[in-house]
This record gives structure tokens, C-alpha cells and sequence, in this order.
């Protein structure tokens, strides 16, 4: 039994297999359709979410599974006060898999030392997010040709986004050598992560305030909210929300086969006319996510293409 | 000269630099049954000024929070009046418990079943553990 907490619970030749076999679900997601038949995702949601949380649902029902789960913690034992190990204990009778979302910074860690059944992190506070990370990666793929060998660029709030710190640090495994960040001062990359992928990977950092001097150099721009939900208070937050901002007008000198990805959801920070842009991917990326989540609960399952023959 | 004797059975935690071993007698003693004799700023040729913690009748203690506090530490173990045993600390290069993440949203800080465990990842003028449930950095310090 295999649980996926955070990237490093794969292997590169694991992502890219699945990254390859999400894209075969995209393409032609028929004969996985019934490979599910008779198991059950439990979808534990502590925290909000539509994208992580519809996309596995969804994900389950197109591989012909069944979903029980919530979406908010206060309708469940959590709320009397019950541990996540006795919760997990549990749902390991009620389901054949898990994915879940939790505020605390390492409680899919420890849900899965108490799981008898796989456990797929879906966002754990500010920490990690492996499953966003194999839903950029198949995008970068689809769109790029190839997850390795590009210029990207993370812009806006490198502090909590733990989309970027999950895809930061799988790119650096796969050999990307050079990062633009895009941040306010209070929203930089955690000082932990920036040595972790300077002195393990050779990394080189390049922190710039203004998107416009390296526009011309990305090939990948990923975008990120300041997220209101990470902020100790509301004076804080208020002041950096509009820090940076995509518009047509700062795409004018990008590569016109540059790609604009953004995990959503989006508030303010890419103007709505940039959708109408070529470049900008973010709703193909939601799509994607879909596919790649049915490639990973097949192999955790180890059903369809994974079953043991 | 202030003078204690030995003790017959038990642990003589030695080499402690001076006001450490307060924060020991705090940290692992302060709430044992057994004897317990704490030496402050007592003349070493090594450490100039050591402290000194006598315990009869025990012989567990946990290294790790030793080596945590003051490397210098040697630990002997006293069984019918004889030395038997002799050792030195180390700075643990895991830790479970003894400090707390210093991240205030780690699962550690409100689910009793997440004990806070660490992995040194440097030692070299400060000790740095990283969380092994959250991943952030906390530097030690008493």
C-alpha cells in the first residue's frame, strides 16, 4: 500500500508515467471507465475546496468508483473534537481510498500512519499539494511538449502557496536549474524551501519585483492568489491582495508560445481579458486535473493499466 | 569546600557547563521520587565552572535531551559504590518530543497523536531540527 503525502512519494519516472497515462485518459478515457467498478473514495475536505475536491470526485465516477466523503469538517467528529488517526482508523472500513484536505501542515502525515487504505494528501495548510503538482505538470506537458526544459516564473504569494512549493520542488528534482519569483517582500518563498533548492538542487533563485523585466524570458508563468485564509489578520491581507496583477497590457512582450497557469481559484490577480489570451492555460489546467487524478487512484488502487497481472 | 558524598547506586551526570544543570534538574528531575543532588559552579579543570547532577536509584535518562541541552555532558552509572559505566552525550540526530515545532499551523500543536518528531539538519554553531510532520525548521534553544 502506497500513500502520496507530498511529491517526493514518487519517483520522476512514476510522475511521468503518470503524467503519460493521464493524458491517454484525456484522450480517450473510455476503457477506464469501468476500472473502479465496486471501490469507494473517501473524500475528506477540513477545509474548503472545488477544484481538488469535484476533480477527484469526478475522477472516481469516471472510472466507474463510488464517492462518500464531506466537504465540511463541522458535520463530522472532528467537530466534538475527535483525533484524525481515530477518523482515519475508521474510514479505512468505509472506503478503498482516501484523499483529504486539512488546514494543519502535516496531518496527511499522520492520517497515514494510521490508514489501512492509500492516502492522497489534497492540500495540507500551507505545506503541500501533490496532486495540483501532477495536474501542472500533465498541463505543462500538453501544452510544452515536455515537463522538463523550461523557463518558469511564480508570481504572487510564494509564502503559503503550497501549489508552489510542491511544483518548485518537483521541477528542481527533474533538473530545472533557474526559478523567477514575482513577490511582495512578505510573500516571498520560505527561507526552509529557498536553501533546500539552492544547496540540494543547485538552484539558481532569481527574485525580481516587477513581472515586466523577465516577461520576455518565461516559458511557463504560474500564477498564484494571495490567500486571505492564510493570514493571521484581515490588515495584512488587504494590503497585499492587489500586489500583482496580470494583464494584456504586461503579456505584450511574452513569448507568444508562453503559457499562463494558474491553480484557481483566481480573484483579482489575472484580469478577466487575459482568458481571452491564447497563453493563458488555467481552464484547461482545472481539466487536466481530472484526468491525472483518475491516473493516480488507478495506481494506488492498483486497477486498470496498474493491476498486478 | 562544600562536599557531597557519593552515591551508592544511581547516575552522576558530570562535565554539565555551569547553569546547565538547572535547566536539566527542570527539564528530566524536577519531579522525581528518588534523591536527587544538584552541583552548581563546582571548580573543573576542563570547563573552569561545571554543574553536577547526582540521582540515587535511577539509571534511565534520555540522552537525547542531554545532548541537547550541553554536548559536554558524560553520564556515569554508579552500581554498589563502583563506576560501571561511562558515557558521552551527543547532539540526537533525531528527537521525538523535547521541543516544539515552531510552526504555529503544524498538526503537532492540536492533535494529540502527532508527537513532534525532528531530523538535525545542521549542528554547526545552532542546532536545527526539521519537523518530520511539516517540514519547517526549528531552531533549538532552550
Amino acid at each position: 500500500m502506497r500513500h502520496v503525502i507530498e511529491p517526493e512519494d514518487l519517483t520522476l519516472d512514476e510522475i511521468l508515467e503518470l503524467v503519460d497515462m493521464g493524458l491517454s485518459m484525456y484522450e480517450d478515457p473510455k476503457p477506464y471507465s469501468k476500472v473502479c467498478d465496486g471501490k469507494i473514495l473517501a473524500s475528506l475536505f477540513f477545509e474548503p475546496s472545488t477544484r481538488t475536491k469535484f476533480s477527484f470526485d469526478s475522477a472516481m465516477m469516471r472510472l466507474g468508483g463510488n464517492v462518500i466523503g464531506f466537504s465540511d469538517a463541522d458535520t463530522t467528529s472532528a467537530k466534538k473534537g475527535e483525533s484524525l488517526a481515530d477518523t482515519i482508523r475508521v474510514m479505512g472500513f468505509y472506503s478503498d481510498i482516501v484523499v483529504m484536505r486539512h488546514p494543519k501542515e502535516g496531518a496527511p502525515k499522520l492520517a497515514a500512519e494510521y490508514s489501512s487504505v492509500p492516502i492522497i494528501n489534497g492540500g495540507d495548510g500551507g505545506h503541500q499539494h501533490p496532486t495540483q503538482t501532477l495536474t501542472d505538470l500533465i498541463t505543462i506537458k500538453r501544452f510544452k511538449g515536455t515537463v522538463e526544459g523550461h523557463n518558469v516564473a511564480f508570481c504572487g504569494d510564494l509564502k503559503y502557496g503550497r501549489t508552489v512549493h510542491s511544483l518548485i520542488r518537483t521541477l528542481a528534482r527533474f533538473g530545472s536549474k533557474k526559478f523567477y519569483l514575482i513577490s511582495p517582500d512578505e510573500l516571498k518563498l520560505p527561507s526552509a524551501l529557498k536553501r533546500q533548492l539552492t544547496e540540494k538542487y543547485g538552484v539558481e533563485l532569481v527574485e525580481v519585483n516587477y513581472t515586466e523585466d523577465v516577461i520576455d524570458d518565461i516559458d511557463v508563468f504560474y500564477m498564484t492568489r494571495i490567500q486571505k485564509e492564510r493570514f493571521f489578520n484581515e490588515a495584512d491581507y488587504l494590503k497585499l491582495k492587489n500586489s500583482f496583477k496580470l494583464t494584456r497590457e504586461k503579456l505584450k512582450n511574452a513569448k507568444r508560445d508562453m503559457i499562463v497557469m494558474h491553480p484557481l481559484p483566481r480573484v483579482n490577480e489575472i484580469d478577466y481579458d487575459v482568458d481571452e489570451d491564447p497563453r493563458a492555460v488555467y481552464f484547461e489546467q482545472s481539466e487536466m486535473g481530472v484526468y491525472v487524478r483518475m491516473a493516480l487512484i488507478t495506481k494506488l488502487l492498483e486497477v486498470g493499466p496498474y493491476a498486478r497481472s | 569546600m562544600l562536599e557531597v558524598k557519593g552515591i551508592e547506586n544511581g547516575i552522576v551526570i558530570d562535565h554539565m557547563k555551569a547553569g546547565n544543570g538547572l535547566k536539566i534538574f527542570n527539564l528530566l528531575f524536577s519531579n522525581i521520587e528518588h534523591p536527587v543532588v544538584l552541583l552548581m559552579n563546582v571548580k573543573s579543570d576542563q570547563l573552569g565552572k561545571k554543574d553536577i547532577i547526582k540521582v540515587e536509584n535511577t539509571f534511565d535518562v534520555d540522552m537525547s535531551l542531554l545532548g541537547l541541552v550541553d554536548q559536554s555532558i558524560t553520564v556515569n552509572t554508579i552500581k554498589n559504590n563502583m563506576l560501571v559505566d561511562k558515557r558521552k552525550v551527543e547532539i540526537p540526530k533525531t528527537l521525538t518530543g523535547g521541543i516544539k515545532c515552531q510552526n504555529p499551523r503544524c498538526i503537532t500543536h492540536s492533535d494529540d497523536y502527532a508527537i513532534p518528531t525532528f531530523t538535525l539538519l545542521k549542528s554547526n554553531g545552532k542546532l536545527e531540527y526539521e519537523c518530520n510532520y511539516c517540514e519547517e525548521i526549528t531552531v533549538y534553544k532552550l
